[in-house]
């Protein structure tokens, strides 16, 4: 416990001492004593951070399924981290990584993973998880010639077929809502929305930002019901995927910390996620 | 009677078989330990206990997957039933003599290479979610149907290979006494080809009904919840692959019965051709 309270203490001293035009970085860019700067970083490629997503990448998060072309609210989030990290544009590396891959146990072909992963503390077992980076809700979409197109509350959805993508907490709220009932699950939400264009499935859940892109964009026959609240009131967060016991956790989550003091965060959730929070709640 | 020589040569042949167990159970056990000890040994070995054989998740995830491998056996059984049917009635189709039967011929070949052909996941997409978007009425639109629809598309495509294999395995001397019995075509079939054709494939048969098993669980792509979904839902609320782990012995345990009646049947036709 020394230690670090003496090394942080000649840290400071330092700092004081030291004449203005020396001034190092300031005292944030330290997480537990470990500087987190670009030549400090235990990153896979030195000088380069490489971030994961799946393929496809979905809008709005990412847009024309290219993740390095820095559009899209997790393209530019991804950004944001890496400039705070003190990464360049160029420095920043995407591969792609299924579902399944990004959560194995063994060794990592990414330095962090931006994929809306939704932390839950039992998931925290198996990964680390940065600090929130957005707080998302789910949404019931429907088509607007189908038969629950006149659904206003939970109770009366409940009497609908309704599917989700697996591995979702879409799909948790669907059990949720209907318990009874059996959820019909689908590997993507292509094959989801494939379901409830072909009638086999009344109601399709979503997070809201992907349901407001679907239904202005893809399904315009299709029309957002409300959002469905989270489980037991919680509200649900996506943080970044990162290894369990990764030595970048810290730094990432204090990058998006950062970001989220200068108000960053908010700035790339309104350019990306702007037409947000236009749908009623479902009670 | 034997012959103490006799007596002394059985004697023998049972020592040296009671020590070829005892050196095949030894090295099968230092081969274990072995294995045990590398793979235990690696520096990645908790991690991957945690990941794969966490008793807790596992007990979790029965119930689910359990009631997933129902869907499963249900599907299987029903299906399987009218695949044998409709496979027996296309390999007879195919198989039917003369001119006049060529365009019934040439339906039954093209629907054999078409479907045999098709992954089937491709037929599953088509059936499943093209059959309901033409908005007929009459047609299904409970995922389960759409999904059986379509792996008795396929299956019986490759049965009814199967089974014209059986059929055209018949010796031609065979139909020639049945015609001498003054049998009529259909007779001839049913009485004498088919029983014939039938027991030469039942191993062929058994092996199909094995792929079956596991490939029942892909209707989960129309939305069904089988084992395999059942064990994805789990891992991915836990990030833990224990729940696949779990669903991988129940198939295995499904298909042991069947893989032990195909080896007795095979047996029992080898027993049979040899005592001939």
């Amino acid at each position: 416990m020394r230690a670090p309270l003496l090394i942080a203490a000649a840290a400071l001293l330092a700092a004081a001492c030291a004449p203005a035009d020396e001034a190092g970085p300031p005292s944030q860019t330290l997480v537990n004593g470990l500087p987190c700067t670009k030549d400090k970083l235990a990153t896979l490629t030195a000088g380069k951070i490489t971030f994961g997503t799946d393929q496809p990448a979905y809008a709005p998060w990412f847009v024309d399924d290219d993740p390095s072309n820095g559009k899209g609210f997790e393209s530019a989030i991804a950004y944001a981290v890496a400039g705070e990290l003190g990464y360049a544009k160029e420095e920043v590396v995407w591969t792609r990584v299924p579902f399944n891959a990004a959560i194995q146990p063994g060794k990592k072909t990414y330095d962090a993973d931006i994929n809306q992963f939704s932390m839950t503390e039992e998931r925290r077992q198996a990964v680390d998880f940065s600090a929130s980076y957005y707080e998302v809700a789910q949404a019931a979409v429907t088509l607007k010639t189908g038969k629950a197109a006149g659904v206003k509350t939970l109770a009366d959805l409940a009497q609908y077929k309704i599917g989700a993508q697996v591995g979702t907490t879409s799909f948790d709220a669907a059990t949720r809502i209907v318990p009874s009932q059996q959820v019909a699950v689908y590997n993507t939400n292509d094959d989801a929305k494939a379901a409830l264009t072909a009638g086999q499935i009344d109601v399709l859940l979503l997070d809201l930002p992907t349901a407001l892109y679907v239904t202005s964009a893809e399904l315009t026959d299709a029309a957002i019901l409300g959002q469905v609240p989270g489980g037991q009131g919680r509200r649900e967060h996506f943080g970044i995927v990162l290894d369990k016991n990764s030595p970048l956790t810290g730094c990432v989550s204090m990058a998006l910390d950062t970001l989220r003091g200068k108000g960053k965060l908010k700035e790339i959730e309104q350019q990306w996620l702007a037409a947000q929070g236009t749908a009623p709640e479902l009670k | 009677m034997t012959s103490d020589v006799g007596r002394e040569r059985l004697a023998y042949k049972r020592s040296r078989a009671r020590r070829s167990t005892v050196v095949a159970l030894l090295s099968t056990v230092a081969f274990a330990v072995v294995a045990w000890f590398a793979v235990t040994g690696s520096p990645g070995w908790p991690r991957v206990r945690q990941s794969f054989f966490n008793a807790d998740v596992a007990w979790r995830a029965l119930p689910g997957v359990l009631e997933g491998l129902w869907l499963n056996v249900r599907v299987l059984v029903v299906c399987g039933a009218i695949i044998l049917v409709l496979a027996l009635v296309v390999a007879a189709l195919r198989t039917l003599p003369g001119p006049m039967w060529f365009p019934v011929r040439a339906l039954a070949t093209a629907y054999v290479d078409l479907f045999r052909g098709l992954p089937l996941i491709i037929t599953l997409y088509l059936v499943g979610f093209g059959l309901p978007a033409l908005r007929l009425t009459g047609i299904p639109n409970d995922y389960v149907v759409l999904g059986g629809i379509a792996l008795i598309l396929t299956y019986t495509a490759y049965v009814a290979e199967v089974f014209r294999a059986g059929i055209e395995s018949v010796h031609p001397s065979q139909l020639a006494a049945a015609r001498s019995l003054g049998l009529g075509r259909r007779k001839t079939l049913r009485l004498v080809v088919l029983p014939q054709a039938v027991r030469r494939v039942t191993p062929a048969l058994l092996n199909d009904f094995v792929a079956m098993q596991k490939d029942c669980g892909l209707i989960s792509v129309l939305g069904a919840v089988d084992a395999v979904r059942a064990a994805q839902i789990e891992q991915a609320r836990s990030y833990n692959f224990t729940p696949y782990v779990v669903a991988g012995l129940l198939f295995v345990l499904l298909a042991v019965p069947s893989a032990r009646l195909a080896d007795a049947v095979t047996r029992r036709a080898a027993t049979r051709q040899g005592a001939r």
